[in-house]
């Protein structure tokens, strides 16, 4: 119940996101000089930590829609489906591990 | 349907779909199932990818800029890995979409309106962004040259 929850959450915001990740994007076609100004923002604190929020978002959303198929494919899943939750969240856990010192040190090291 | 007898009650009652879209096509929510099933996999290996070549690589999000996005467009196979992304993940988060709208807008005029603007929003970011990518000059003739990739000097 509550993965169903994440999952509609984290897919309804990635959606937005992407709808203006596409939009800044586009920003490439109409000048060097509007395309960085835009995309400087995204290294800023505040931004910085939306994506985090982003990239944690996307992952879990990832890693519950393989458990879902899992789940739907196999009766071994079926029958284990509370520890592969576990397990959803532990890969989440230690995959974010690898990504937040990294990522805050680009956004805060002023690298 | 109503008429069976009350003694053999072969499951729990369950009720009729809320929505009744009046266009019923044969397989089109099992298809809706299987693409999603499909394309999820996908999308796993090319946006964790993209991720990880973009934020953990090189200086992360501080790299990023229009030299690094013409960097990587001027490879076809970054062109092609953006453009899958691209349409996937809008096909995808749309047909996502579709199905809240369907579990949360029950006012036929809002579910409509709805699908109208998802439909809208979801072709338009795909041919704008499909357009992007394709036409994508990395060295625009009268731009900046420290704005653009180094390679650039050896067009000219």
């Amino acid at each position: 119940m509550w993965m169903w929850v994440v999952h509609r959450v984290t897919g309804v915001a990635i959606f937005f996101f992407l709808l203006i990740h596409v939009l800044d994007t586009a920003l490439v076609r109409v000048s060097p000089e509007a395309y960085n100004e835009v995309i400087g923002s995204y290294k800023t604190p505040l931004y910085g930590l939306v994506e985090a929020g982003l990239v944690a978002a996307i992952l879990l959303h990832a890693f519950n829609g393989l458990r879902i198929i899992a789940v739907d494919h196999s009766t071994w899943a079926l029958r284990h489906q509370k520890q592969l939750v576990w397990a959803v969240w532990i890969l989440f856990a230690i995959l974010m591990v690898g990504f937040l010192p990294r990522h805050l040190m680009h956004v805060f090291g002023g690298a | 349907m109503t008429a069976s007898s009350p003694e053999f009650v072969p499951g729990p009652k369950i009720k009729e779909p809320r929505i009744v879209s009046g266009r019923v096509r044969p397989g089109a929510e099992q298809w809706s199932w299987r693409f999603m099933r499909l394309s999820g996999p996908v999308l796993v290996v090319l946006i964790l990818t993209h991720l990880f070549v973009n934020l953990m690589t090189g200086d992360g999000i501080s790299q990023i800029d229009f030299a690094f996005v013409a960097g990587k467009w001027a490879a076809p196979l970054w062109q092609w890995w953006d453009f899958l992304m691209l349409a996937l993940a809008m096909l995808h988060g749309g047909n996502g979409m579709r199905l809240l709208i369907n579990d949360y807008a029950h006012r036929a005029w809002l579910n409509k309106t709805l699908h109208g603007a998802l439909g809208v929003a979801v072709l338009g970011i795909i041919v704008l962004g499909s357009l992007v990518i394709w036409t994508f000059d990395p060295c625009p003739i009268d731009a900046d040259p420290s704005l653009l990739p180094s390679f650039c000097e050896d067009v000219r």
